[in-house]
């Protein structure tokens, strides 16, 4: 198939890599994590969107990254369509903030976990009686769970009702803490990369303070959701290829089968929806404490869901790296959009029926997609007419 | 169980009852595009609520052609040959936007044999860039140099507020029930939306492409070599899920007056609500389903307050998959019997 040409040079990419020594597999790793962390102060030129705060967008982008490889799990693994992803989202947001600022006041770091279990107890409730549903009637199910999350969190007054939570604390800083007005804190200083054209020079005036999660500067939160994301990803891959991955793997291809094979279907899709809220709480929890520590009903809209969704299916539903790149695609293609102020929105709509048809398997689609259809092809070559593999 | 103690008196209840049928009629007429193009396709028509959208922006359009845009009273008499125009132009505006959907965001990717999941997402881009299309249309016009002469049209300020139609349509009241007093305007939405769903069931259950419709929702590769023309019967089945959702939108800017680039979205999603309660792919499922959810949800804001409507046609919908998975008709499309 036409579409298939990312996805074979980023094979050909997987390949080379897996070739070269040990050692310089670890080189490239470390240059490509360093490089990683350092863009929001790189700054690179047409990369960096036109307002100041870059390291604002860029912690959008992987927040959005983070929530769909958690959604990437539910939809991509065990092929369980949500539509109410938001839901998990706005409950990990909301225990944070009730637990660190409205009714307690605990740290960050200690309200996180409680928030990661709450959230995985409500994917369970969500799922035990939803899922024995059949597949397309799960995703209007999820979307009332969606809908029911934020109208009860808009009506109920133990949560702040529709004027929200503000004042929601930052995680802990780490190293000397900030005094007003003069001392910023934190145990060293780094400038960012300003650019003339091609041309790069350091920018001493906007420094970022190691590590302090002020109200002024993204990068610090940046850096703190990208090292969830990559544990998050080693957690996944490691998940995957054991025997749960496994299991979740058959449920999506043929659930009948599965069962049959001795799979306890029903509890891996209960485990698939529950791994997913965990993450999707865990991603809310820091978009609470994120910059402005302040969330309302509004924050979570359905149509979030939507982009959720999009994220996961436009990157390649069931390959991380594709969750990972689907998800700082749908993040990121707005912000780039903001000179056209109001058309964002409509170019955003027609960016994404254009990607659907340019490439109907999402840009990275996971290899076995990729082997299957391939396969078809041939016997479609072989046969001279179209037959259904997938 | 006392119904007077829970909605305050008998006759609120039997007014809340008549309200929420209202709405369930409407919610019906939706609901018909979402279920006839997954009983075909297999798939949530999520830009559906668009469609839906642009018809009420017609039928304001046609009031503020016909009209001006004085505001204005009148009875449903005297607005009747304008609302005649309007649906009219609702019918047709809406079906065109079903067709151009099913050109643009679905064709190309059947013909291509997609995953259904990237289809939803056509679908979803579509439903954006069609909202924000019609958010911006003073822009639009402003490209081609006629924003002036259309300023009637396309500028309540900022094209993204609430469009209004100048004629408010005042309901009078016919006879009572029970102390509840039946008004023309709930009478004539609930009439023209049964009307308009027993002649499209019939459609579909007597006509030759109902028959085609049903034999593809049946077996795709099995009607294509007895030689339907499937291309064709995905285009009828968006035409028509366009038909029903023109005279919703005529039937709902009769009921609330107003709408905007945004109004679709929530009407949509409880119009699939409404479909998948029924049994989606059911025409007859949408119906029902349709008028269960309205008058379940009036009940519910009645009892628990307005502002948990939206959770209690949930609940309810939860409950009902429980007991029935597939719907309480539960039927598919295709085993609708000629």
């Amino acid at each position: 198939m036409a579409g298939l040409g990312i996805a074979r040079r980023w094979d050909r990419v997987v390949d080379r890599y897996n070739a070269q020594p040990k050692i310089f597999r670890i080189l490239f790793v470390t240059l490509l994590l360093v490089f990683a962390y350092a863009l929001p102060l790189l700054r690179p030129p047409i990369l960096t969107t036109n307002s100041i705060d870059f390291g604002g967008v860029m912690f959008r982008v992987i927040a959005f990254a983070l929530v769909a490889l958690g959604l990437n799990i539910v939809i991509g693994y065990a092929g369980l369509l949500d539509l109410g992803y938001v839901g998990f989202y706005c409950v990990g947001a909301y225990t944070t903030a009730v637990l660190t600022v409205y009714h307690f006041s605990w740290p960050f770091f200690l309200a996180l976990p409680v928030a990661i279990g709450v959230t995985m107890l409500t994917g369970v409730l969500l799922g035990a009686p939803t899922l024995r549903v059949r597949g397309d009637y799960l995703a209007i199910v999820t979307l009332g769970f969606g809908e029911i999350i934020r109208i009860t969190v808009t009506n109920v007054e133990w949560v702040g009702a529709a004027a929200g939570i503000k004042d929601i604390p930052h995680p802990n800083n780490l190293g000397p803490e900030p005094t007003p007005p003069f001392d910023p804190g934190g145990w060293f200083a780094i400038p960012r990369v300003q650019w003339d054209g091609f041309v790069p020079s350091l920018d001493r005036v906007h420094e970022t303070h190691v590590l302090v999660f002020g109200a002024l500067d993204a990068v610090p939160y940046y850096w703190l959701v990208l090292t969830v994301l990559i544990l998050v990803f080693i957690a996944d891959k490691l998940m995957l290829s054991s025997r749960v991955g496994r299991a979740w793997e058959a449920t999506r291809e043929d659930e009948e089968a599965a069962e049959l094979m001795g799979v306890p279907t029903f509890r891996y899709k209960l485990l698939a929806f529950a791994m997913g809220a965990a993450i999707g709480g865990l991603s809310g929890s820091f978009y609470a404490s994120s910059q402005s520590g302040y969330i309302n009903p509004q924050s979570f809209p359905l149509l979030l869901s939507m982009l959720f969704v999009a994220a996961v299916i436009v990157g390649g539903a069931g390959n991380r790296w594709g969750a990972i790149l689907g998800g700082a695609i749908v993040a990121y293609l707005p912000e780039r959009f903001r000179d056209f102020a109001d058309y964002r929105l409509l170019f955003f709509g027609l960016a994404l029926m254009l990607l659907a048809i340019w490439r109907p398997q999402g840009l990275l689609p996971p290899r076995r997609t990729r082997r299957a259809l391939a396969a078809q092809e041939k016997i479609e070559e072989l046969e001279g007419e179209p037959v259904d593999v997938l | 169980m006392d119904l007077g103690a829970l909605f305050g008196s008998f006759d609120s209840f039997l007014s809340f009852t008549i309200g929420g049928l209202v709405f369930g009629a409407i919610y019906a007429l939706i609901a018909l595009g979402y279920t006839m193009v997954y009983g075909v396709l297999q798939l949530i028509n999520f830009a559906h609520s668009e469609v839906f959208m642009y018809g009420t922006f017609a039928v304001a359009w046609v009031f503020v052609f016909l009209h001006g845009t004085g505001s204005a009273t009148w009875d449903l008499k005297q607005a009747a040959p304008t609302l005649l125009v309007a649906l009219v132009a609702a019918m047709a505006m809406s079906a065109a936007i079903a067709l151009l959907l099913e050109r643009v965001a679905y064709r190309p990717l059947i013909k291509k044999n997609a995953p259904k999941l990237i289809i939803l997402i056509s679908a979803i881009g579509a439903s954006f860039a069609l909202s924000e299309a019609m958010g911006l249309r003073d822009r639009f016009a402003g490209w081609f140099g006629v924003d002036n002469k259309l300023a009637n049209y396309v500028t309540p300020a900022k094209a993204r507020d609430v469009y209004t139609n100048p004629v408010t349509i005042e309901p009078h009241g016919l006879f009572d029930i029970g102390g509840y007093t039946v008004t023309d305007v709930d009478l004539t939405i609930i009439v023209a939306a049964l009307a308009m769903m027993i002649v499209l069931d019939q459609l579909v259950r007597r006509t030759r492409f109902g028959r085609g419709i049903r034999s593809v929702a049946q077996d795709p590769e099995s009607a294509a070599l007895m030689g339907v023309n499937a291309t064709r019967v995905v285009q009828i089945t968006f035409l028509i899920g366009g038909l029903a959702a023109g005279v919703a939108a005529t039937l709902y800017m009769m009921k609330i007056g107003a709408t905007k680039q945004s109004a679709g979205f929530l009407l949509g999603v409880k119009a699939f609500t409404a479909a998948v309660m029924g049994g989606i792919g059911n025409l007859r499922g949408a119906l029902l389903g349709g008028l269960t959810l309205g008058v379940m949800e009036n009940w519910g804001a009645a009892v628990f307050g307005n502002e948990w409507r939206d959770v209690v046609s949930f609940v309810l919908l939860v409950l009902i998959l429980l007991v029935r998975p597939s719907g309480i008709l539960g039927e598919s499309l295709g085993k609708a019997r000629a």
